[in-house]
């Protein structure tokens, strides 16, 4: 019964890691498609890249960019998550 | 060696490489049928997602949809790419730990309903079908133009093939096909999108040189893009939008959408541990986006080609636009492209002023019409079909006839395996969730195998048919598929990971607004089952709801089934003891290995 408390409350931490990252994830996720894409997209007009503006670079290849960098980063550190509680296959 | 020869060759090596795998990947168990045996490396199934993603739309039409939509098509590219961070972190992992076979699989167990369970078949196969119609139709197209039969002989084809492949080799089958599929398709795009990025801005690597400098005129080449089309009338290609709430709703909605598409999250059922399912996210999403990385560079270096070839002295460096735009080509000079494209249709040329020249601009702008007045114009004189903009690609840069049979096979392997994987998706929801879990619980094995077989043949016969009679609707149905998958299928699959108090009255409730009020919004502006005429509001900008486009309405859709679930849920009964308990062990990946065998 007592390990299955200890057991209970590792998985419980382990959760609230994982629901801590994916708001991080998320938090970035959206700052460069909703926000520097589209919101604010007015703000960034003064920065040129190639012939625009950044807000533009971001809505066509720098988010795409930016996911793959939030997935990959995502998985390392949750297989390091799942190793530390012990909870990997 | 004739064009016809080439792309014949080219096709027809392709499809023997998809029978050989098929041959070698044959299934022998449901497991294999459904989920591949669950052993894909991770890698393998990235590619295999990216084919099944990529669709006949992707490659043939998403470029002409960037070129003529400019900056607002970017939800295109973010919506369809952006979905994939959801999966990795929000549904995949937890999915694959789940270890079952199909997603009502998943929404049936965990809400304890056969209800929950035969109402997600019923979105399932709402979005999977007319998803696949556009599959068969592209299929019918690529055929007709590269191999010289009839539409309806190039869906019959397809339909062949995909059988052969598809109904024997089941997901395994399926599986090692679109990897096949994928390193073909990718190819095809890339080769002559490097010779165009090559021609007009000496970069070889097209995302880098869409924001290089145009070799012709000595500036940025989105500068001058903006610069001729403005010329022309048309809107500038990075112009920002007024209505940045529908964007931001567009691209959400295809993002949630993305996420729920049930095709999609099967394939993550295949690979060996949940570890390996959060890292295939990625790198589907790295195979992905080296085509949709590149098809920005596509639509806007080949729109200013287009308009350089039409108005060839609005190429160079400084110059007086109002002469250049004057001085279009006369038709009678127009390249050797334009030529073959006009006979399939693609292409159209009317001189309405009579001057034997081609005048192309846009003649729907008000503003624009005292200038073209002025300039002795009738009318825009020339319809540029937008998926010429990849499918005449090879012809426009000049690249040799080998790259034109590749962009056959290219396209071809586009259809065959998004419909490849529709249609698994389908099957093992007749067969797995509706044959074995609702009607016949005690069919045996081989049963179960004999009816997925069945039921994936009458899936392709339906599907073929569709492609041979297709609804008025064709074009319309994606915005009903992305609409359905965001507001049904991804709400009620993240609440079922991510509430432990979730019960099955609020995931029914929740689904079933998510899904009327979608299906509701899209049929008041779209017509009443796509029926045209019978739309109760006409689609313009000014009678949408707060200025939302059907096209968006699925995000809204999800917020309304998420609203709806946790209010019924909240004032009835808790879900058993045994279903938290379920929830709670598909959120870490310890004792997955056991799940799969039930």
């Amino acid at each position: 019964m007592a390990d299955d408390n200890k057991s209970n409350a590792n998985a419980a931490e382990y959760w609230s890691a994982n629901l801590r990252l994916i708001f991080g994830s998320l938090i970035v996720w959206a700052l460069v498609s909703y926000g520097f894409a589209i919101l604010l997209r007015p703000l960034l007009a003064g920065i040129p890249v190639g012939g625009t503006d950044l807000g533009f670079w971001f809505a066509q290849q720098g988010s795409i960019l930016s996911f793959i960098g939030i997935i990959f980063h995502y998985a390392w550190k949750m297989n390091k998550l799942d190793e530390k509680y012990g909870l990997e296959e | 060696m004739s064009q016809f020869a080439i792309n014949i060759m080219f096709v027809g090596a392709s499809f023997v490489l998809y029978i050989g795998i098929a041959i070698w990947a044959r299934a022998g168990s449901t497991k294999e049928f459904y989920v591949a045996g669950g052993g894909v490396h991770p890698v393998a199934n990235g590619m295999a997602t990216a084919a099944d993603w990529m669709s006949a739309a992707s490659f043939i039409s998403m470029a002409g949809l960037l070129a003529s939509g400019g900056y607002f098509s970017s939800s295109f590219l973010m919506g369809w790419t952006g979905g994939y961070v959801l999966l990795a972190m929000l549904l995949a992992p937890y999915l694959r730990k789940f270890g079952k076979f199909t997603v009502p699989d998943f929404i049936g167990d965990r809400f304890y309903s056969s209800t929950a369970r035969t109402l997600a078949v019923v979105c399932l196969i709402i979005a999977s079908v007319t998803y696949v119609i556009g599959q068969m139709s592209g299929a019918g197209v690529a055929f007709s133009r590269f191999l010289e039969v009839s539409n309806d002989a190039g869906i019959w084809i397809a339909a062949l093939i995909v059988f052969l492949y598809a109904v024997f080799g089941g997901m395994k089958g399926i599986t090692y096909t679109q990897v096949a599929q994928y390193v073909v398709l990718i190819i095809a795009y890339t080769i002559p999108a490097v010779f165009i990025a090559m021609q007009l801005t000496g970069n070889p690597i097209p995302m880098f040189g869409m924001f290089g400098t145009h070799i012709d005129s000595g500036v940025p080449l989105l500068q001058k893009l903006n610069l001729v089309v403005t010329e022309l009338g048309f809107k500038e290609y990075t112009a920002d939008v007024d209505n940045k709430l529908n964007m931001v709703l567009f691209t959400l909605s295809l993002m949630f959408g993305t996420a729920g598409l049930p095709h999609v999250i099967i394939r993550f059922f295949t690979v060996p541990k949940v570890a390996d399912a959060r890292w295939s996210a990625g790198w589907a999403l790295i195979f992905i986006a080296l085509l949709y990385l590149t098809a920005p560079a596509v639509a806007s270096m080949a729109r200013l080609n287009l308009i350089t070839t039409v108005y060839p002295d609005a190429a160079g460096k400084e110059q007086n636009y109002e002469a250049a735009m004057n001085n279009p080509i006369a038709f009678n000079d127009r390249p050797e492209w334009m030529k073959t494209w006009e006979e399939t249709g693609l292409i159209k040329y009317e001189d309405k002023n009579n001057d034997g020249r081609i005048q192309f601009y846009n003649d729907k702008n008000a503003d624009f019409a005292p200038t073209a007045e002025a300039r002795g114009w009738k009318g825009s004189e020339l319809y540029v079909n937008n998926d010429i903009l990849v499918l005449a690609n090879p012809e426009i840069a000049r690249l040799p006839g080998w790259v034109i049979g590749l962009i056959a096979a290219g396209g071809i392997a586009a259809a065959l395996s998004t419909a490849a994987g529709l249609l698994l998706a389908i099957s093992a929801a007749i067969s797995h969730d509706l044959i074995k879990k609702t009607i016949n619980p005690n069919i045996t094995e081989k049963g179960e195998m004999l009816a997925a077989r069945i039921s994936m043949a009458a899936a392709i016969l339906l599907a073929t048919w569709l492609g041979l009679n297709p609804p008025g609707f064709a074009a319309q149905t994606v915005a009903l598929a992305f609409g359905i998958a965001a507001a049904s299928i991804f709400p009620v699959l993240m609440m079922g990971i991510f509430s432990l108090t979730m019960n099955s009255k609020g995931a029914i409730a929740g689904m079933v607004t998510g899904l009327v009020t979608t299906i509701v919004y899209i049929f008041t502006y779209k017509g009443w089952l796509f029926i045209p005429g019978t739309n109760t509001l006409p689609d313009t900008a000014e009678f949408w709801i707060l200025g939302i486009s059907p096209l968006s309405f699925g995000a809204v859709g999800a917020v309304i089934n998420f609203a709806v679930a946790f209010a019924v849920s909240g004032v009835t009964e808790k879900p058993p003891a045994e279903i938290r308990e379920m929830v709670e062990s598909v959120r870490f990946p310890k004792g997955a290995g056991t799940a799969i065998d039930h």
